[in-house]
């Protein structure tokens, strides 16, 4: 019952997607176009990577504030080491970005399993600090195109079978998650956390200790992100990336992610971002003010938030309905 | 106290100023309180006495205006009320102290005592002067040395009670309910309340007065009602009864459960406690269990039955004793290692604790037991799948399918996927903490009969449970804990309701 309201909830969302292609396509043919949707697809790579460690986080009833703010610290910290050492290999440089990402989402876990501080106020906190790190680190200095090697910054716009690496790192990214929430035991445990705190310690599961993977899993996210947002737009600093954690976060409650926890799946975070991206990336094209891009993107926000508590007063009435029958 | 017993009450022609007749309440299928009458006389306690469960707090509830109740009337002075809201009841005069006191930390004093009926300024603000000496002259009337300046986080229990009594009094009350007042209250606050109840009778204030301890309902309450399963037992003057004549008519009742009768086929000792100690909850608890026995733990709530089996499993941590299955001292330190070792807990919360409501079947049955059904890693579905399926089997799982969510079924239902859950991991030891609260008879039945079995197959099972016949129909043996202390261990003819009662409720040994 729940999985066919499920189902129906990224159904809509696909379709809205469509509806959204469709629309746009008829006043501008060449936005349908193959190339045209892996471009698009490609611009929303970041988004996709991003959310779905975000959700990850959200489904243990907490937040990851911070994740814009990591990318802008990884994707500097690579650069400046790009500079220092232009000969490093690919492999290192990506290697460095997910384990420093990791080592910053790490921070926020702890904090938030050993003293038990609220996510919210840990991640607004480490934001801060970590925006304040890169001004430290860089001087507010910029690094530019010039100054990065070339494998550094081609290396997510290669073309793997006809779609830049940058697409196929979140294609990968997200079949990894969908694996690991599907079948493992610690992918499980995050709903059952987020579902049921109490009822997780008495089955075993160290609540906080859960939470703390998650944030690292959404910092090594952001932290590989970093690399290629930098790579990609071929620029490091301060600002990088400013207020996307809140697009973050708008990809997932779009795609269905309860903000209270313990309900999501990868299906619809992966549409939520895509609806994003694609609302981003068509209204300009069909000469649509970008402030309009902002409050069909809140419209969307309300509507998918609407549509998720209705979807769960619905089930509360059928419970009380099967109540009544039984008195 | 003799005195406060035979405290003249001329009041015997006055007709009650709240009375309850005919009260139902249903909830969801469950049936709260069955034709229930209460009366309460204008400057007369009157104790309401009754077992767990017998429907103490729903009364409470109606006559506080939470709960409305489904068929019967309510009599306020002879007329025809009803309470629909909580306001509706205190406007009325009938006022609570409750058990856990209700109470802003953040607010102070007379905030406090004033919330929601605060003297207003001619500008229609709240009058900050006229509530603080008001509140003040309040608590100068109970007795009570408190600023009502002060923080409500600042204070000690004691004090915050004597804060809730002064709200419950700030309104013109007619009838003041206490709701085991005491529980929290040293013995020098208790006379003070003592001292406190004589002024409000002397006012001419109705009071309601529930309390497990006798010695307070014997030297406090001029008349007595008891309730057992949520129906009417009886009522009169408290002069008229003794304390085993009282008791006999909280348990007495006709066996109407039929449990499964065992032969209890008792293998060697699994588990041993010793000298179990909390700082706060519980004291030298030490017992013995063997492989095919129920061993039942009695008491009132908060006697620390949960907790001791808390600790057993992890959850809390004992300060002192040690714990051994199979001669094997362990270490304790999470549920999960609890769970390693085959001692297994299944809350008593069922919402809270047991059951992860959104999740489907077979993957809360799986959720403790993800090793087995997993290699490298990674769940095989088909694994996790053939488990549940032989365990929702072996308790009889109605479910359209084991991918539906636990949401979806019905109280009973939802017990067995959690007792599915913990039997999977093969367990030694399972605890069952009030394993049949709040489920229809038919799935009861079901429950005892699967813990029969589980016994006969040599597990050993520890019961926390508040229902008498459930205790006396299932348990070999029963451990009665009092505030936290073992006060004694019964087995055979010695195991009756009335004795559990007795060493449960502390009264004295014949």
């Amino acid at each position: 019952m729940l999985k066919t309201i499920l189902a129906a909830r990224e159904t809509l969302l696909l379709v809205a997607v469509l509806l959204l292609l469709l629309l746009v396509s008829s006043r501008f043919p060449a936005f349908i176009e193959i190339d045209n949707l892996v471009k698009v697809l490609t611009d929303t790579s970041p988004l996709i990577i991003l959310a779905l460690g975000q959700m990850l986080v959200i489904v243990t009833r907490c937040i990851d504030l911070s994740v814009a703010a990591n990318l802008a610290l990884t994707g500097m910290v690579v650069a400046m080491l790009n500079t220092a050492a232009p000969e490093l290999p690919i492999v290192f440089t990506l290697l460095i970005a997910v384990s420093l990402g990791a080592v910053l989402g790490a921070i926020n876990g702890l904090l938030v399993w050993r003293l038990a501080i609220p996510s919210i106020v840990v991640t607004l906190g480490t934001m801060t600090i970590f925006r304040g790190t890169i001004f430290l680190i860089s001087d507010g200095q910029w690094i530019n195109a010039h100054e990065m090697s070339e494998h550094f910054s081609q290396f997510p716009r290669g073309s793997v079978a006809g779609m830049p690496v940058l697409a196929w790192i979140a294609v990968l990214v997200t079949i990894t998650a969908w694996i690991f929430i599907a079948r493992t035991p610690t992918g499980r445990a995050f709903f059952a956390v987020g579902s049921n705190p109490h009822a997780s310690v008495y089955t075993g599961i160290d609540v906080g200790r859960t939470q703390c993977i998650a944030f690292i899993i959404s910092g090594a996210l952001a932290g590989l992100t970093g690399y290629l947002w930098v790579a990609r737009y071929a620029v490091a600093y301060v600002d990088i990336a400013s207020g996307f954690e809140l697009e973050v976060v708008a990809a997932c409650v779009i795609g269905g992610i309860a903000i209270a926890g313990g309900q999501g799946s990868v299906v619809g975070v992966l549409l939520g971002a895509i609806f994003l991206g694609v609302v981003k990336n068509a209204l300009p094209v069909v000469n649509i003010s970008p402030f309009w891009q902002l409050a069909i993107s809140g419209a969307a926000i309300l509507i998918a938030v609407a549509f998720n508590s209705r979807s769960s007063q619905s089930r509360g009435r059928l419970i009380l309905k099967e109540a009544e029958q039984s008195t | 106290m003799s005195q406060l017993k035979t405290a003249h009450s001329s009041s015997e022609d006055f007709p009650p100023v709240l009375a309850l007749q005919n009260i139902c309440k249903n909830f969801t299928g469950v049936r709260a309180l069955n034709n229930v009458s209460l009366n309460l006389y204008p400057g007369q306690v009157t104790a309401l006495v009754g077992e767990n469960g017998a429907g103490k707090s729903t009364v409470v509830k109606i006559l506080t205006g939470i709960h409305q109740p489904s068929s019967g009337e309510i009599l306020l002075a002879g007329e025809q009320v009803q309470f629909a809201t909580a306001h509706h009841a205190a406007s009325a005069g009938v006022t609570a102290i409750h058990q856990e006191t209700v109470l802003f930390d953040d607010l102070n004093v007379a905030e406090n005592i004033y919330i929601g009926h605060a003297p207003r300024s001619r500008f229609g603000l709240i009058d900050t002067q006229a509530m603080r000496q008001q509140a003040k002259a309040l608590l100068d009337d109970i007795g009570a040395d408190i600023s009502p300046t002060a923080m409500l986080r600042d204070l000690g229990i004691a004090n915050k009670h004597m804060v809730a009594i002064a709200r419950a009094l700030s309104i013109d009350a007619r009838v003041v309910i206490m709701d085991e007042p005491t529980a929290a209250l040293s013995h020098k606050e208790i006379n003070e309340l003592y001292v406190l109840v004589e002024k409000l009778k002397s006012q001419g204030k109705a009071i309601l007065f529930i309390s497990h301890k006798f010695d307070e309902i014997f030297s406090i309450a001029d008349r007595f009602t008891v309730f057992r399963d949520g129906g009417f037992i009886g009522e009169g003057k408290i002069k008229g009864v003794n304390e085993s004549e009282l008791v006999k008519m909280m348990v007495g009742r006709p066996v109407d459960q039929i449990f499964p009768t065992r032969q209890p086929d008792l293998g060697n000792e699994i588990l041993q406690v010793s000298k179990y100690c909390h700082p706060t909850e519980f004291d030298d608890i030490s017992f013995t269990l063997r492989r095919g026995e129920i061993l039942g733990f009695y008491g009132l709530v908060g006697a620390g039955r949960s907790e001791v089996m808390q600790s057993l499993f992890g959850i809390k941590r004992p300060c002192s004793g040690t714990a051994s299955v199979d001669g094997k001292r362990l270490e304790i330190r999470s549920p999960a290692d609890a769970i390693a070792h085959g001692i297994v807990y299944v809350p008593e919360d069922r919402g809270k604790q047991g059951a992860i409501t959104t999740l489907p079947i077979f993957q809360n049955v799986s959720l403790p037991s993800l090793q087995q059904t997993s290699r490298r890693g990674f769940i095989r579905l088909a694994q996790e799948f053939a488990l549940t399926r032989k365990y929702t089997e072996r308790l009889d799982l109605r479910a359209a399918a084991l991918d539906q969510n636990v949401a979806e079924l019905s109280g009973g239902n939802q017990q067995k996927v959690v007792i599915a859950k913990w039997l999977a991991t093969q367990p030694k030891v399972i605890v069952l903490d009030e394993p049949t609260k709040g489920i229809d008879v038919g799935s009861k039945a079901a429950v005892h009969e699967f813990m029969a079995e589980l016994a006969s197959q040599g597990l050993a099972v520890i019961m926390v449970s508040s229902e008498i016949p459930e205790m006396l129909g299932m348990s070999d043996r029963v451990i009665v804990m009092r505030e936290g202390r073992m006060v004694t261990e019964l087995r055979g003819d010695s195991l009756t309701p009335e004795t559990l009662v007795r060493h449960a409720a502390g009264i004295g040994e014949e």
